[in-house]
């Protein structure tokens, strides 16, 4: 009844990994923007990459670094987690009152760590078993986590001078140019990175997010995977509320206020796609260094601050432009293939 | 060909399922035994409840009476991954790939092979799946993204996902719906082998002629309802087809001899590069023109051109004698023009909207006063092209996504011949649709033509063009490398068009 036709296929050389190719393209257009922009403020100010300054730099970027690789695990998997200032506001304050009553630093790191775990916790069943778009989920926990911070903490601040020394200077030193604080963010980096490239449990993250009805077909834990995400993102938030306390010495109830916004810009700068299933944290690191240098850069080459919202939102319209350039790119580049492949045929 | 003994033990089986949604009764008390070394087909039409029956077993959905067993064992799969970790690997009838990943990624997601500390072993990923694609002799390239690739390559890296682990049980809801004849051949070469070793398998076609290579026996659905269980050997397409539909069936091919009028689509030397070259062609009015070729020789891509979907490059298109402005679906509208497209889950339908809304999308225009859009017009349009196209289901207002693949299909269908179009494209406008509305689509075309419709007609169905066209015309590499009267036009010489054997450009 149906006679189908024969085809005439013919093997091309694979070009190896275009995917990988993309992601790196991405990568590389940060750390180029980074680096021109670093260059051209270096050219203007030589003081401005002095041993202080890059030592600078990089505290500034390490705590959003932190929250950033958590929220980008979150919007990887296409959900987002607006309540990331919040954590970080209340887990700051938890440990600093843990300091001031004579705890352990150790101890008071731990317990941010855990209590933004919780929040995560919190946010992941909400999400995943609430069926709740996560964008109203965390808008909502936002609200209540930040009530609960006011109520707690009325009027009362924490300052640096009740805290531990040992704990200040680890906020404050490091090695020559290298601040404690950037090691741990890196270690981290590099620690979750490996683990989204390496891991199941990681890759599933990614498929999670490309297609949650083909990731259900593939037997992939849905639920436990968010919650995975959520309780990460809600961790590192705490862990970024620790070294905030630390860096800065001074918590009170507005701590992290509007933070979320800064968080998920370094994230889309950083080339993880808010519908979810690509980009790469190791963009995301890129994206907040990119973002906190401007506020650096700015006052050192004689702008005003006041500019400095108007050039991240630049920044942020930039950032997704390139990312539909490259998109027609990548099919531009199938479609040549194709062509190739036919060329090939005919010999 | 020497087949095992059946094993007496069915490896899986259902007992008695029944399965409802809402107050569509997909399923009722349907029993099915799979035994290791045979291949049973699942035959009915549209809506028969084929693909619930499949999930039912797979672990999508839990039956609501009955049972499912594994070995002759009562069993739950709360999941797909339970299904999977017994052994049963099922193709599903449209492709779910994850569109940011890797085509490698794809296949192995969840079961990549680990080197030391529980790492992924991305080479082994890669080569295991290159392994798969020999195997198959596909051409793609491991580390391609699954975005963008066509419908047939989607299908083939679902088979290769399925055959990716040693399955016990296989299970194919219409594999080959977009593959071409050596494809097709290939892949039962491959599931030939898997049976001989001692595999289980379900397959479901609606081209009848697979399911007679294929399978040793076949049992029939009607409207969610057991029909027969029987041999394939000594069972006749006819009988088949009667136990499908509970009738005889009309001719499959109504073609209907039109008056041929003006030219209502014109092409010329329309180039897009890299994809299709200098492409000269004209439809009159009242006439089927066909469209054969390869998968891949650039058939859609000139249709999605000419609509206005994608640019091209050089060359025009004049509807009516009026030239058609590149890049501008809504002008070709406009102008007349209707395009149905061959993939329908991306292009076809909005899946979280209801069948009545879709229908509506491409009447607006019609159905609206002044930006106020008429419900209740809208309304009354999608009913009485659900009603003329047959399409199976519970209430307008149900989701288009909970429909069987074949009355999605139907549905694409009923959009666009809504529109009253003048040129109507249609590309594989029976993919998935079964042999009695088969006909019933064939039946339509071959009325619009009479109505002095120009429809273009694409389609990797050689019959389908050889009994409905007027006219063939026959792609090779992006360019038009025949054209073939009704008479001229023959299974061998399409053919050897299409493969560039022969042919004014080759
Ligand atoms: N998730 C769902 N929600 C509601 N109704 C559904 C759902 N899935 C299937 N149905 C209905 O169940 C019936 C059987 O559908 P099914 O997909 O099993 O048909 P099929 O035999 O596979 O048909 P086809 O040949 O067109 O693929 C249809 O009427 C369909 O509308
Ligand atoms: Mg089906």
């Amino acid at each position: 009844m149906t006679t189908t036709m024969e085809p005439v296929r013919v093997a091309v050389p694979a070009s190896r990994g275009l995917l990988d190719r993309v992601l790196k393209m991405r990568e590389l257009a940060i750390l180029a923007v980074l680096v021109l922009m670093l260059a051209a403020t270096q050219i203007d100010n030589s003081a401005f990459l002095s041993q202080q300054g890059i030592k600078d730099l990089l505290l500034n970027a390490t705590i959003l670094v932190l929250v950033a690789v958590g929220e980008a695990m979150v919007v990887i998997t296409r959900n987002v987690d607006l309540s990331v200032g919040s954590v970080l506001g209340i887990t700051a304050f938890a440990a600093g009152d843990f300091l001031q009553g004579g705890g352990n630093p150790l101890l008071a790191v731990v317990l941010a760590v855990a209590l933004g775990a919780g929040f995560g916790l919190l946010n992941g069943l909400l999400v995943s078993i609430g069926q709740v778009p996560a964008l109203v989920v965390t808008l909502g926990t936002l609200y209540i986590i930040r009530g609960i911070d006011s109520i707690w903490i009325g009027s009362r601040e924490i300052t640096a001078g009740v805290l531990p020394t040992g704990f200040i200077d680890f906020g404050h030193n490091g090695l020559s140019a290298l601040p404690y604080l950037a090691v741990l963010a890196a270690a981290v980096l590099v620690a979750v990175a490996y683990f989204l490239r390496n891991y199941r449990s990681g890759r599933e993250f990614y498929a999670l997010g490309s297609s949650p009805e083909a990731a259900g077909l593939a037997g992939v834990p849905v639920r436990r995977r968010i919650l995975a995400a959520y309780i990460a993102c809600g961790a590192l938030a705490g862990l970024a509320g620790a070294l905030y306390l630390a860096r800065f010495g001074n918590v009170d109830s507005g701590t992290g206020s509007g933070y979320e916004l800064t968080v998920v810009s370094a994230v889309v700068v950083g080339g993880v796609a808010f519908t979810g299933g690509s980009g790469s944290v190791y963009g995301v690191a890129l994206g907040a260094l990119l973002l906190t240098s401007i506020n650096s850069v700015l006052p050192s080459i004689g702008v005003s601050s006041v500019w400095v919202q108007a050039i991240d939102g630049i920044l942020l319209l930039v950032a997704i432009a390139v990312d539909r350039i490259l998109a027609l790119r990548v099919a531009g580049i199938l479609r040549k293939r194709a062509a190739e492949t036919r060329s090939a045929r005919h010999g | 060909m020497t087949h095992p003994e059946p094993d007496p033990v069915p490896v899986l089986a259902l007992e008695g399922v029944s399965k409802s949604f809402g107050a569509v009764r997909a399923l009722r008390g349907v029993s099915l035994q799979l035994f290791a070394g045979e291949a049973h087909a699942l035959a009915g039409e549209n809506g028969a409840g084929k693909s619930t029956l499949i999930k039912a077993l797979a672990g999508v959905h839990r039956p609501d009476e009955g049972t499912v067993l594994l070995d002759g064992e009562p069993v739950v799969f709360h999941g797909p991954a339970d299904a999977r970790d017994a052994g049963v690997a099922v193709i599903y009838q449209e492709p779910t790939l994850f569109p940011d990943l890797s085509v490698a990624e794809n296949i192995f997601m969840g079961r990549q092979p680990r080197r030391s500390f529980g790492r992924v072993d991305h080479r082994a990923v890669h080569a295991a799946t290159a392994d798969l694609f020999r195997r198959l002799g596909v051409d793609l390239d491991p580390d391609q993204p699954a975005r963008g690739l066509s419908i047939a390559d989607q299908q083939l890296v679902e088979i290769a996902k399925a055959l990716s682990f040693d399955a016990r049980v296989l299970i194919m809801d219409e594999p080959t719906a977009a593959l071409t004849g050596s494809e097709v051949a290939r892949l039962f070469g491959v599931v030939r082998s898997l049976r001989e070793e001692g595999a289980a398998v379900l397959f479901i076609s609606h081209r009848l002629e697979e399911v007679f290579a294929l399978c040793q026996r076949v049992t029939t659905l009607r409207d969610g309802a057991w029909i027969a269980t029987e041999p394939v050997a000594g069972l006749g397409e006819d009988d088949l087809i009667r136990r499908m539909v509970g009738r005889d069936l009309d001719e499959l091919y109504p073609k209907l001899p039109a008056e041929v009028g003006a030219v209502a689509l014109s092409v010329r030397r329309l180039t897009r590069e890299g994809v299709f070259t200098d492409v000269s062609f004209e439809v009159r009015g009242g006439e089927i023109v066909g469209l054969a070729g390869l998968v891949g020789a650039g058939r859609s891509e000139v249709a999605r051109a000419v609509f206005g979907v994608d640019r091209w490059d050089g060359g025009e298109v004049e509807v009516a004698g009026k030239p058609l402005k590149p890049g501008a679906p809504s002008l070709a509208m406009a102008a007349g023009l209707a395009l149905v497209p061959e993939d329908r889950r991306a292009q076809g339908l909005v899946m979280g909207m209801s069948i009545e809304r879709n229908i509506g999308l491409t009447g607006l225009r019609a159905t609206s006063r002044a930006g106020v859009m008429n419900r209740g017009s809208e309304r009354s349009r999608a009913v009485d092209w659900a009603v003329r196209l047959q399409v199976k289901y519970a209430r307008l207002g149900d989701l288009v996504g909970t429909l069987s693949g074949g009355n999605q299909q139907k549905v694409v269908l009923a959009k666009w011949l809504a529109t009253s179009p003048t040129v109507l494209i249609v590309d594989e406008p029976t993919r998935g649709i079964d042999v009695g509305t088969k006909a019933e689509v064939h039946r339509l075309l071959s009325q619009l033509a009479g109505q002095g419709v120009a429809v273009l007609m694409i389609s990797s169905d050689l019959p389908e063009i050889l009994g409905m066209a007027d006219r063939v015309l026959v792609m090779h590499e992006g360019r038009i490398a025949a054209e073939l009267d009704r008479a001229e036009a023959t299974e061998q010489s399409v053919l050897a068009a299409a493969t560039g054997v022969t042919g004014r450009a080759a």
